[in-house]
């Protein structure tokens, strides 16, 4: 659906630009913007992810029973692409190990449990001298502490706030476009906090060295367009509101409609001199920088179908059952939880798992919002979904190679600039889960990426090896030609060598011990066992007893370590 | 210049070596299973064929002249087997992925009936020498030609819901023969 | 008679040159297919091929001297895309060779008596350890070969599979029941 606009003018004249597609999904923002951000009760328990960003995890430096402050590092960044994660209370850490987080897997990854103490005492926070910091210094203080984008990506915003060494960025954007249905966390920070964001922003700019500072904000938050130009006024910053189509505030969309910058296949928006950061970013960031807080608490969303829908400020780490019940808890009717909106964001498989730094909202469905999918037609090629695509592709044919596997051809039809937005499959008249199979073919993509990588490694250690071995063989040979050539002069031979035997004779008696250690253990897993089972256990025993007695008299497998 | 343009798009569309004269079928069944094989075969092909349809003509005029007619055809089969031969090599030597993939249709060329074909129709039409060049390298590019689209088609098809019966070479064949059909459409062009 | 003897000897005395010129001009030194077809193959270097490795299987896929099904860690996907590769049909896995999950090997470090055959065993240097010293597998490494589980005198060696985390989960192809239309 192109929207067919001529390019509307914003709020002092400038020119905007049209992506090519988007959607007009219903928007449903009023159900949760009627309450003010509430900050969320502390709470007896905080399960706190040591993934919450993308790149590596960070390796937790905390041990059970260690009394943790709030706002101490208990994640360690590993490896470039990585943040710190804090405690968000002080307490007592209780656990390190696998619990459910909000993933589309489902899958359980490695969490610090913290119990609080309900003293909720902090470490001591001192605001960052930001104006006088080395850029390089400044930015491994935001790495340490846990800074990253909490529009959805969880980007590691130090990373981002590096304008690199040659690479000029002249314009920041900040992105309060918030397109998602549903979302209304940022349009509510910016109604409430807009002079810290700006704050934050002004940070942004001093470290990318950006000229110009925009603010885009989609035109269906006409109060948060109001709140941002009045703290706006006087700087020059500038908020302009952008026409409300979705994905209006995808960081590639956002900048064409502010700039008409066009970022180029396969590449970032930092291509065409241009950084986007969400406003919740530089809201955090504010908080790090003038406050020397460490990235503890967001702004979540939670809505759909629960008692009292609003925004709540949440500790990271609390688990999302308890943030849905400080929300009024589900109502009879509901069918499931949703992190993220209905565009783009996934079923949440365990209401234990944690908010993290990626969940900007919690949907709770019901199934007159969210009726069950009818079921799949076959593609007619109607071609809708390649007028609805932000990105201007052809998502016909890449769902077509797709669903064949054929992902060589789906990489040329540039699957990786999809943004999986759910444009395509929101206006596809045969209802295929299109985003589905593109998330189908990225990650087999990227598991052949590993595949070959690691393959890449052990044909390089194999190689290495066989050239280790011929290389011991040459070295052992040259030896022993210069001790026969020695030996010759001496003229004495030596019949035996009774180091080699006293050798074997010591690894034999090793291995008895293993075997005598390997019969004397019993597994720790055995005990309260039902009788069936135990009787299955005595019987396979048995058996291997009666194999071991038949091959101890021929055992050859007698080891010859490196004689 | 105009005829040699005729020429051109005479063999090209309208009296197309594969879909109009059906001749060199099975390299056209054989090497169209994907689009980057299907382009290196219709290059190594426009090679040989531009190549033998020159030589053979110079081979025809001057070496056998209208004595060792009953020559045409054993000399024309060793001069475009020694083309191949060459092709053969140097396509090893720069693209053994195209080699091994080519297989046995690479040396095949030599037995191509659409490669004796050409020649031999040079000498019954009596083209001269630029005309002959002309019509080798049209054939041989209309015969690229319908490859490359051909080979894109069964690409496709691959991914396509095709009834359990004709998978494979039954709807290649299919196809083949709509294609034919829309080749057709050429006829009227040039009177 | 004898001008047809003559052209036919002269033509093929021409032809017969240039082409001896060019197979020396075209000299292939190596094959370079084998590059081609040893990147596609996993390098587990299991030798469940039959071949000591997997560079001396490429090279034998490559002279024609191995079919291109004898990769059980490679999988029905590493024929596919050899198949694809070589131009041929694809083909199922050989009589006896069975994809198995990924795995590495995990040594029993209470069993373990350092006896190094294990480590001698590894085609990629994944074990570590000294004689007489406890030695450990290194799962970044590990290819899951299991050459090393056979020597090892106290069988303290076994394979353990991979388990998928948030990182290696792969989304799933999507099932969809199409709807049957009237």
């Amino acid at each position: 659906m192109r929207t067919g606009n001529p390019p509307a003018a914003g709020a002092r004249g400038r020119r905007l630009y049209d992506f090519p597609g988007g959607v007009h999904p219903e928007g449903h923002k009023a159900v949760s913007t009627g309450r003010p951000i509430a900050a969320m009760p502390l709470l007896p328990r905080y399960v706190v992810a040591l993934r919450q960003h993308i790149g590596e995890p960070a390796r937790a430096v905390v041990q059970i029973g260690e009394r943790v402050l709030r706002g101490q590092l208990i994640g360690r960044p590993e490896g470039y692409v990585s943040v710190g994660v804090h405690a968000p209370t002080s307490g007592r850490v209780v656990a390190v190990e696998p619990r459910p987080v909000p993933h589309p897997s489902g899958l359980m990854d490695l969490c610090v449990v913290i119990d609080a103490d309900g003293e909720d005492r902090a470490v001591d926070l001192a605001p960052l001298d930001w104006h006088r910091m080395d850029p390089s210094a400044l930015r491994n203080r935001l790495r340490e502490m846990g800074l990253a984008g909490l529009g959805g990506a969880v980007f590691p915003s130090f990373i981002k706030l590096n304008p690199g060494a040659k690479r000029q960025i002249p314009i920041l954007i900040l992105n309060g476009a918030e397109c998602e249905p549903w979302i209304t966390c940022d349009d509510m920070l910016m109604r409430e906090r807009a002079s810290e964001i700006l704050l934050g922003a002004h940070v942004m700019r001093h470290m990318l060295g950006a000229e110009q500072v925009l603010v885009g904000i989609e035109d269906n938050k006409p109060e948060a367009l109001a709140c941002m130009a009045e703290a706006a006024a006087g700087s020059d910053v500038e908020v302009v509101g952008v026409p409300t189509v979705y994905p209006g505030g995808g960081g590639k969309q956002l900048t064409y409609t502010l700039t008409g910058r066009k970022t180029p296949s396969k590449g970032l928006t930092t291509d065409v001199g241009v950084q986007v950061f969400n406003v919740g970013t530089a809201y955090s960031l504010y908080r790090a920088v003038y406050l020397g807080e460490p990235l503890v608490s967001r702004v979540v969303t939670v809505t759909g179908h629960v008692g009292s829908p609003r925004n709540l400020e949440v500790r990271l780490g609390s688990p999302i059952s308890d943030v849905i019940r400080a929300a009024g808890g589900e109502l009879p009717g509901a069918t499931g939880e949703v992190i993220g909106g209905p565009m783009m964001g996934f079923d949440l498989h365990d209401t234990s798992a944690p908010i993290t730094k990626a969940v900007n909202c919690v949907l709770v469905r019901n199934a007159e919002h969210f009726p069950p999918k009818p079921a799949p037609m076959p593609c007619i090629r109607c071609g809708e979904c390649a007028r609805a695509c932000p990105a201007a592709l052809q998502p016909y044919e890449l769902y077509w190679y797709a669903r064949h596997r054929d992902f060589g051809k789906t990489q040329s039809y540039s699957l990786f600039d999809c943004i999986e937005c759910g444009c395509c499959s929101y206006v596809c008249p045969s209802h295929i889960p299109l985003v589905d199979y593109y998330r189908f073919a990225k990650s087999e993509i990227w598991a052949r990426e590993r595949e070959k990588q690691a393959a890449d490694l052990a044909r390089e250690r194999h190689e290495f090896r066989i050239f280790r071995l011929e290389r011991e063989k040459r070295e052992k040979a040259e030896k022993l030609a210069k001790k026969a050539s020695e030996r010759m002069d001496s003229g004495a031979v030596a019949t035996d060598d009774p180091e080699a035997a006293r050798k074997k004779a010591l690894l034999a008696a090793a291995i008895e011990k293993a075997k005598q250690a390997k019969a004397g253990i019993r597994p720790k897993n055995v005990d309260d066992l039902p009788a069936d089972k135990q009787r299955e256990i005595a019987a396979i025993e048995a058996r291997r007893q009666q194999l071991a007695s038949t091959a101890e008299p021929s055992d050859t497998r007698s080891p010859t370590p490196d004689s | 210049m105009q005829d040699y343009l005729l020429i051109l798009i005479g063999t090209v569309f309208v009296n197309n070596i594969v879909m109009a004269k059906i001749l060199g079928l099975c390299p056209f069944m054989g090497v169209s299973r994907k689009l980057e094989t299907s382009i290196g075969m219709g290059a190594a092909t426009t090679f040989v064929l531009t190549l033998a349809s020159g030589l053979s003509y110079l081979i025809d005029t001057y070496l056998l002249g209208s004595e060792l007619f009953y020559l045409r055809t054993l000399s024309f089969i060793v001069v475009i087997a020694g083309i191949v031969g060459f092709t053969e090599m140097f396509i090893k030597k720069t693209s053994p992925v195209l080699f091994r993939v080519l297989g046995i249709y690479l040396p095949l060329i030599t037995t191509n009936c659409a490669v004796l074909g050409i020649p031999l129709l040079n000498v019954q039409e009596r083209h001269d020498f630029v005309s002959s060049l002309f019509f080798g390298m049209g054939g041989a590019l209309g015969f690229t030609l319908v490859l490359v689209l051909f080979a894109a088609m069964r690409e496709r098809l691959e991914a396509a819901d095709v009834p359990a019966p004709f998978r494979g070479t039954s709807i290649a064949m299919v196809s083949a023969g709509l294609m034919s059909l829309a080749f057709m459409g050429f006829a009227g062009l040039i009177k | 008679m004898l001008a047809a003897v003559l052209v036919m000897a002269g033509l093929a005395l021409v032809l017969g040159g240039v082409l001896g010129w060019a197979s020396i001009r075209f000299r292939v030194e190596e094959d370079p297919l084998v590059e081609k077809i040893d990147a596609i193959l996993p390098q587990t270097q299991c030798g469940q091929c039959g071949f000591p490795g997997c560079k001396p299987y490429a090279e034998a896929i490559s002279k024609g001297e191995a079919d291109i099904n004898r990769c059980p860690p490679g999988g029905e996907e590493g024929v596919r895309r050899l198949a694809e590769l070589l131009g041929v049909e694809p083909k199922p896995l050989g009589e006896g060779l069975e994809h198995k999950p990924k795995s590495v090997a995990v040594i029993d470090e209470n069993l373990c008596i350092g006896c190094t055959l294990c480590i001698q065993a590894c085609p990629v240097d994944a074990i570590v350890g000294a004689a007489k010293q406890m030695h450990t597998v290194v799962p970044e490494l590990c290819t899951g070969c299991e050459l090393c589980v056979q020597p090892c005198p106290v069988d303290c060696i076994h394979m353990e599979v991979i388990k998928e985390d948030v990182v290696t989960w792969k989304w799933r192809y999507p099932v969809v029941s199409i709807r049957k239309t009237a």
